[in-house]
Formats: C-alpha cells, structure tokens, sequence
C-alpha cells in the first residue's frame, strides 16, 4: 500500500539528485546544462510543494478540523526556499557561480532540516491520522 | 499514538543560546595551546601527569562537550521535534557552570587543593545533570523515534554515567575519598566519555546528517539499528568486567575481547562512512567534508594503534602510546568532526534566524548574505590546514616531546584562533545585517 512518508519521502531523495546534478555542473561553469538542470530541480521542488500545499496539508487540517502550527511552518520554509529559488536562478541568468554555489549551500541546508521534519514527524503523523485517505491521496499524487 | 498537539518544529532556541557554546569552546582550545606552549614537554612525561589531565579536560569539557551540548540544544527540535523545555534557562546556567566548572578542575588538578575539586564538581555536575535532565525529558516527550533519536538517549546516558565516574575517580584524586584502584576508575570514565557520550552520539547524528548532507546512500538498516546498542552494552558488560566485583585471571582477558567489540564498532562506522562518502552524488569542494574524512580516517588508523598495541606489548608498553591514542581520537576524530560541523552550523543559523527576522518584517530590501558569504571556504579551508598540521605536530609531540611539543602548541593555538576568527566575523555579519532588519532604528531600511 502506498504511504504518503514512502511517496514524498521517495520525492525528496529524486528532488536531492537533481540538485546534485545542477550543482555539480555549476561548479564546472557548464552553464548549458547546468541551466536546464538548475530549471529541472527547480520545478521538481516547487511541484513538491503545490503537492504539499495544494493536496496534503488541506487534507491533514481538514480531518483534525484547524489550522495546525507546525503545517503552518512548513508553509513558510517553503516561502524561505522559493527566495532561494529565485536568487539562484538570478545567479544562473548573471553566471555567477560563486553567488549560486553559496545559495545552494544555504537551500541544501534549508532543504534537508525541513526534510527532516516531514520525514521524521509530519508525514508519519498524517499516515496515522489519514489513514486509508492518506494512502489514496499518495497514490494520486505517485501516479500524477 | 502520536500526539499532534506536542509537535514543535519551530526553530527552538534564541541564536544567542547555541552561540555562546560555539564561541567560547576556541577559547578553551587556545589557553590549552598556551599551557603547552609554556610547560613545552612537561604534560607529556604520562598521561597520570596533573597538566595533561588538565588538557584532556579542558578539550574534553571545555571544547567538545561544549560545542555538543550547544548543538544538541538546537538540534532536538529539527531531529526529534521536541523542544528542550527552559532551554534559555538550562542553556545560559550550562554555560557558565561548564565555564567555571572547567576552569576550576583544571586549577584542581594543577594544585590538588580538594576545596577546588569540590568547586568544580559542584559546578559541573549540576549544569550537565540540568541538561541531561532538561534533554531527557525532551527526548521522552518525542514523536519520532529514529536510530537518531535512539542512538542520541544512549550518548546522553553515557554522559551521565561518564559525570558519575568522573565525579568519584576526582573525589579520589583530591584526596576527599579512598578509592583503592584509581587508575581502573579513571579507565572507565575514559571509556566512556570518549567512545560512549562523544563516540556514540558522533554515530547517531552521522545516520542522520552523513546521507542528508552529503547526497550519499543510507546506512544500511542493521548498522543503524544494532550498531550504538552493540557498543552500549558492550561498554556496561566491560564496565562491570572491569569493576573487580569479580576477581579472577580470565577477567581482565575477557573484558579486553569485550573492549574489542566496541572498537571494531567503531572501525565498522568509520570505514562505512568514509565509503558512503565517496558514493556521494554531491560532489562540490566542501570543507566540513575534509574535517569529517580526516576525523573517519583517524577513528580507523586509532583502532588500528590500540590493535597493535593489544598483539604486540613493545608498542603497548612505549611511554608515548596511551598519549599518542588520547590525541588520536581526541584531537584527531572529535575535534575534526565537531570543527568541520562548527562550518555547517554556525553560518546556517546565522542565515536562518536574518531570513526568518525579514519574513516577519516583510522587509525584502535587505539582501540577506549565504552561509559562505558568512564564512567563506578560502577561510575554513586556511583552518582546515592549520587543525591537520597541528594534530600531525601534537602526534609528533607524543612521541618526541622536548622537540614537538612547542611548534605543536602554536599551530594548535594558531588553528584555535583562526576558528574563533572565523566564527567571529561571521557573527559580525549576522550583527550588520539584523541591524538592518531592525524596525525603529535609523540605519533600517525597513
């Protein structure tokens, strides 16, 4: 049966590679295709979060009945990683590898203590809470 | 059944907390340089010599238990999401208790005044049985219970058995209580502060931190499930081998079969890690990457030093061998590891609480500097250099003290203060920023 900590917790390691990729071209001035993997890590992440915001944070609220602090946490670290984002990909149009170099060390950072936290705590406790929902909505969002 | 209302997954502590912790531990490491620097070979004639087990403590207490203790103050929340509870309290008081207490069992030793000892023991015994109390109960109260989390319990009550020992073995050295076997005594209380509070809670936090950080395959299920138990156990079973509740010949044979286990465990992790690193997808320069393979090498190349002191006594039996495996892992793996983590920890928190602050403000005109414009390679690597030289020289030092042991002590004070330079301008940065972050002050954008 599909879990929603196996589903996200399988995009996270994808999203981690992809990143690797982009950074390790970077890092070679390979700008080509650093740019296309820097895009494809990029929008990998931020179809990770709509995932998040748009289907299973909603899911979660709605089934213990209020807003909860910590889902509201994990809101805003998305916001932190989307200014990174941003930055970075202006540090891709400008080529400044040193800039993009220090702003992936700062999103990896940002990326895997927030990782940790969902992987660790937030999803167990959405499969426990879900359930059979939990699991339906992580097959959704495996086979989209 | 988890409990959704105790989840916190909020960046605990105030930065000032974890801060202090990171910033004084140079400071022990520099005055350690400089009594080194001013007794030259004296600390080196053995390791029962008053200087060197002030040395040992100062580094042991005074650096590594401190940037631990501060890191796992920060750390329990993102690992366990539990926040440690009263931590501005229990952090601030831990800090200046390990400040005086260090202080004062180093004086103690130095001149084996007992009232001084006393001090001391006061001091650190209740700041560390604050904290362990303060992180038990954090730990208790947890959601998640990875081998992190598992392996993290086990260090912390090593801490506390390694304090118990500690206390006594101190109690018997001033001269307050009569302990027949003081050498056994203070044998344990190495043990396990060495390989179990530093060794196990370095294992625990690698399961974690290696793969994430790194991009690296996992540690394999069984290392992470058995691994911190095996060496557990096998240091109590040692402990109570070692005891002398039980006299006969076969003991002290058996608790040394016993003690390999625990140092096979630790080569395991050692070689595990340094292959697990060289999987890794990331493949950036990075220098906490250097600190921690110098550290992982030196774990293996000390379990091979204590091996071939165990198979062969001309080695065991060199004055040099007990200091020379103390420096091994002491300044060669912990220090490595706990400096390498100081570059990772210390400009990400510098970057998250700024980036925080102007979330909360709105304020985006302030251009928030990346944690290596915090601090930058050219400068952690320039450190990197002089930690690797003054471990090669304090290992030379071992064996030939009248010649190494004064270029030791200045390239070890030297990397100390490159360190707290290093962390200093970082914190100097942070400082400008927020100033600018700051709502009702002139120089604010905002």
């Amino acid at each position: 049966m599909a879990t929603i900590i196996t589903i996200m917790a399988a995009d996270h390691r994808r999203c981690d590679e992809i990143f690797s990729d982009a950074e390790n071209l970077v890092s070679t001035k390979d700008w080509g295709e650093g740019g296309k993997a820097f895009a494809a890590f990029r929008d990998a992440t931020l179809n990770h979060f709509a995932m998040e915001e748009e289907r299973l944070f909603p899911a979660f609220e709605q089934h213990i009945g209020h807003a909860m602090g910590p889902v509201q946490i994990m809101r805003m670290e998305h916001n932190q990683m989307r200014q990174l984002l941003s930055e970075m990909e202006q540090a891709v149009a400008d080529r400044d590898d040193t800039r993009y170099l220090g702003l992936s060390e700062t999103l990896m950072m940002i990326i895997q203590q927030h990782n940790m936290k969902e992987e660790q705590m937030l999803y167990p406790m959405m499969d426990r809470t879900l359930g059979e929902a939990g699991a339906e909505i992580a097959q959704e969002i495996h086979s989209s | 059944m988890l409990n959704t209302a105790s989840l916190s997954l909020e960046q605990a502590p105030p930065i000032s907390i974890p801060f202090r912790f990171f910033l004084t531990a140079p400071l022990f490491g520099i005055v350690s340089g400089f009594l080194v620097l001013f007794y030259g070979e004296t600390p080196f004639v053995s390791r029962w010599s008053p200087l060197m087990l002030g040395l040992t403590h100062m580094m042991t207490l005074g650096f590594l238990t401190m940037v631990m203790c501060g890191a796992m103050l920060q750390m329990l929340p993102v690992i366990a999401g539990s926040p440690v509870p009263h931590v501005v309290m229990v952090g601030a008081s831990l800090h200046v208790l390990l400040v005086l207490g260090t202080l004062a069992l180093v004086l103690a030793f130095l001149t084996g005044t007992p009232l001084i000892m006393l001090i001391a023991l006061v001091a650190i015994g209740v700041g560390l049985c604050a904290f362990i109390a303060a992180v038990t109960i954090a730990q208790l109260r947890v959601i998640s219970s990875g081998a992190t989390v598992g392996g993290m319990k086990l260090a912390v009550s090593a801490l506390l058995l390694t304090l118990l020992l500690g206390s006594i073995a101190a109690l018997g050295y001033a001269g307050i209580i009569r302990i027949p076997n003081l050498a056994i005594l203070a044998d344990a209380h190495l043990g396990w502060g060495l390989l179990g509070w530093m060794g196990l809670l370095l294992i625990s936090v690698s399961f974690q931190l290696v793969p994430m950080f790194q991009v690296t395959p996992e540690y394999p299920d069984w290392v992470k499930r058995f691994l911190p138990w095996m060496i557990f156990v096998a240091l109590l079973i040692w402990l109570l081998l070692r005891s002398g509740w039980i006299v006969a010949a076969w003991i002290s044979l058996l608790a040394l079969l016993v003690l390999m286990v625990v140092v096979f465990g630790f080569t395991l992790f050692s070689i595990y890690t340094l292959l697990l690193q060289s999987r890794r997808k990331r493949r950036v320069p990075d220098v906490t990457l250097l600190f921690w393979r110098l550290g992982m090498i030196l774990l293996a190349g000390s379990a091979l030093f204590w091996l071939s002191g165990v198979l062969f006594p001309p080695v065991r039996e060199a004055q040099y061998f007990s200091i020379l495996l103390g420096i091994g892992l002491v300044q060669g793996v912990v220090l490595s590891v706990v400096n390498g983590m100081l570059y990772k920890i210390v400009p990400f928190l510098c970057w998250f609480h700024l980036q925080n602050r102007q979330m909360n403000l709105m304020c985006m005109m302030v251009r928030i500097p990346n944690m290596k414009e915090f601090v930058t390679d050219r400068a952690a690597k320039r450190q990197f250099y002089l930690h690797l030289s003054a471990f090669l020289f304090s290992a030379a030092a071992a064996v030939m003290p009248l010649w190494f042991s004064r270029p030791a002590a200045l390239l070890f004070i030297a990397s100390n203060l490159l360190l707290l330079i290093n962390l200093f301008l970082a914190v100097g940065r942070f400082r400008a920023t927020f100033r600018l972050l700051e709502p009702t002050t002139q120089e604010s954008v905002c």
